[in-house]
């Protein structure tokens, strides 16, 4: 498999085994991810976009195909410390400052306690959150939490990130803000990302890569190239340009679901 | 007045001496029948008036009243030396450190017990029956074949007691724990999983923190029943000293109020030791939210 691609995966299955039977998650999913692409992965709930992610973070297991990470197996990527890893709720520990939870992966990983610092202080400034290092969870609102989750997963200079619908519980203009943010934060680090969402708005502001999927079984129906310049004011959501992407987005989600049920 | 309405002082009062009043009728009500059988023996009848003022002060009552017991109370807590043999402090302070013992063994040994369920398969399949079952027990059947036992081998005083309070307090201990570390939701462990951390890790970064609020609801019910732990240890074994022992004798001798009086103390010593354990809650709770690095 060739050797620059972040992420690549062939003909990669993943069937659940549960009491109703098997559920086809994944079914023959063939995908390339290039370093510093911003991918983003949409589709109705079902389609097996958070289950391809979990894929790449090793968190679930393919059941046939193969998928390598930076030209690993995802094991060895996670062993390597490859990604970080953004889930849906914040997740942050309640009893750790946010200061204390940013560190918590560098805790674990063994830096040192200078080093610990430089690298939370760093973090805090890149999500924007200097003031509240020794703030707890509870004292910061829902946005500046998964902001804090975000630093947690950049603290320790993994090359690619991994969201999972990070956005998805706040309201629309924290989102839009979130999401100016985080274009701006891909555009200093230069990181891989890849984005589970499920709003179109959403996918197409950040994606250069957009990757349609649909369920039963979970497959990828379409893969969108974003013709959109990597600067993207908020603006840009009302130009012809983005609205013609999102209408193919939308007609992608409309071929591989079905309403009936 | 304002100030008491809202609060909770005049509520507590009056549910306070409401069980006051409950408890004087049924003084009178209790101790009646003697004092007819006495008036009757002596071939005189007895005034109403008279026979609840009698009712209230009699050797040895049936029910004794409560200016009774806290008077034999305040006359064996505090009129006497606490090295005197009569000393309630004395007999308390030898419960108590028997249930203090056997408190701290078994929290030590209900947590091992519960780390040990959590991260092994095998031992949850095989430990959790047993500590279900050793709870089915009645502790007044064990109790005196562990003091023969550790008598047996040249074990005798203090620790066979706290054993007893060991062996009913480990169980709340297990309960609490099991859940307490296994309280994490999925995407805290998953979280874990992604930094490749060590199950130590996990464990002290993650499981423990997140099990003190379990803890700490189990401590109290274990501290608690490790003092009834401690004076059932006291009662078939023959001790002489000691609040199970002094229930014991007070039974012998009919002597109520001494028994009541011990029934006191011991309730008291319950209500300190739950409420101390309830402050250290609190401080826990208050240092992992306060203070940066929480508990580790």
């Amino acid at each position: 498999m060739s050797g620059n691609k972040v992420i690549s995966s062939e003909n990669l299955s993943l069937t659940f085994e549960t009491n109703d039977g098997p559920v086809h998650a994944l079914s023959d999913i063939d995908l390339k991810i290039d370093k510093g692409e911003f991918v983003s992965f949409i589709g109705p709930s079902g389609c097996g976009k958070t289950t391809f992610l979990r894929v790449i973070a090793d968190l679930e297991k393919p059941t046939s195909g193969a998928i390598t990470v930076n030209g690993m197996t995802p094991e060895e990527a996670r062993m390597k410390r490859a990604y970080g890893y953004v889930f849906q709720a914040a997740s942050l520990y309640l009893w750790r400052t946010i200061e204390k939870n940013i560190a918590l992966p560098l805790e674990i990983m063994g830096y040192s306690k200078s080093e610990q610092q430089e690298r939370v202080a760093r973090t805090l400034e890149l999500v924007d959150l200097t003031g509240f290092a020794k703030k707890y969870p509870w004292q910061l609102s829902g946005g500046m939490q998964q902001r804090a989750s975000i630093a947690r997963a950049l603290a320790f200079d993994a090359e690619l990130l991994l969201m999972d619908e990070p956005f998805g519980a706040l309201d629309e203009i924290v989102r839009d803000h979130l999401n100016e943010q985080l274009l701006e934060l891909w555009d200093r680090t230069n990181k891989t990302i890849c984005f589970v969402t499920h709003s179109i708005p959403e996918a197409v502001y950040l994606s250069t890569k957009i990757v349609v999927m649909s369920p039963r079984p979970g497959r990828v129906t379409d893969v969108i190239e974003s013709t959109l310049p990597k600067k993207r004011p908020l603006e840009i959501r009302e130009s012809p340009e983005f609205l013609k992407i999102a209408h193919r987005v939308r007609e992608g989600l409309r071929a591989g679901h079905s309403y009936e049920e | 007045m304002g100030r008491l309405s809202k609060g909770k002082t005049i509520p507590v009062l009056t549910v306070l001496s409401v069980i006051v009043a409950v408890w004087y009728v049924c003084v009178v009500w209790m101790n009646a029948q003697w004092e007819y059988d006495q008036a009757e023996r002596a071939g005189t009848t007895i005034e109403f008036s008279q026979l609840v003022s009698n009712t209230m002060h009699q050797e040895r009552p049936v029910l004794p009243a409560a200016h009774q017991v806290f008077a034999e109370m305040w006359e064996t807590i505090v009129n006497k030396k606490i090295t005197s043999k009569r000393s309630l402090v004395y007999h308390a302070w030898i419960t108590l450190s028997a249930t203090l013992l056997g408190f701290a063994i078994g929290t030590v040994l209900g947590i091992l017990i519960s780390v040990g369920i959590v991260h092994n398969r095998a031992m949850e399949k095989s430990v959790m029956p047993w500590v279900i079952a050793s709870q089915t027990i009645p502790i007044l059947a064990i109790a005196p074949m562990i003091i023969v036992v550790l008598n047996a081998i040249g074990i005798s005083g203090l620790l066979p007691k706290a054993l007893i309070s060991t062996y009913l307090s480990f169980f709340p201990i297990v309960v609490g724990m099991v859940k307490g570390l296994r309280s994490p939701d999925q995407s805290q462990l998953d979280l874990m999983h992604t930094y490749s951390a060590s199950a130590t890790q996990t464990f002290w970064k993650l499981r423990w923190p997140s099990s003190m609020p379990y803890l700490f609801t189990s401590l109290k019910i274990a501290v608690a029943i490790s003092l009834v732990g401690a004076i059932v240890g006291e009662l078939p074994t023959g001790a002489v000293s000691g609040l199970g022992a002094r229930l014991l004798a007070g039974s012998y001798y009919g002597q109520t109020i001494q028994i009541w009086s011990a029934l006191f103390t011991a309730a008291i010593l319950a209500a300190t030791l739950v409420m101390l354990v309830g402050l250290a809650h609190t401080y826990v709770l208050k240092r992992m939210g306060q203070q940066p690095g929480g508990v580790a």
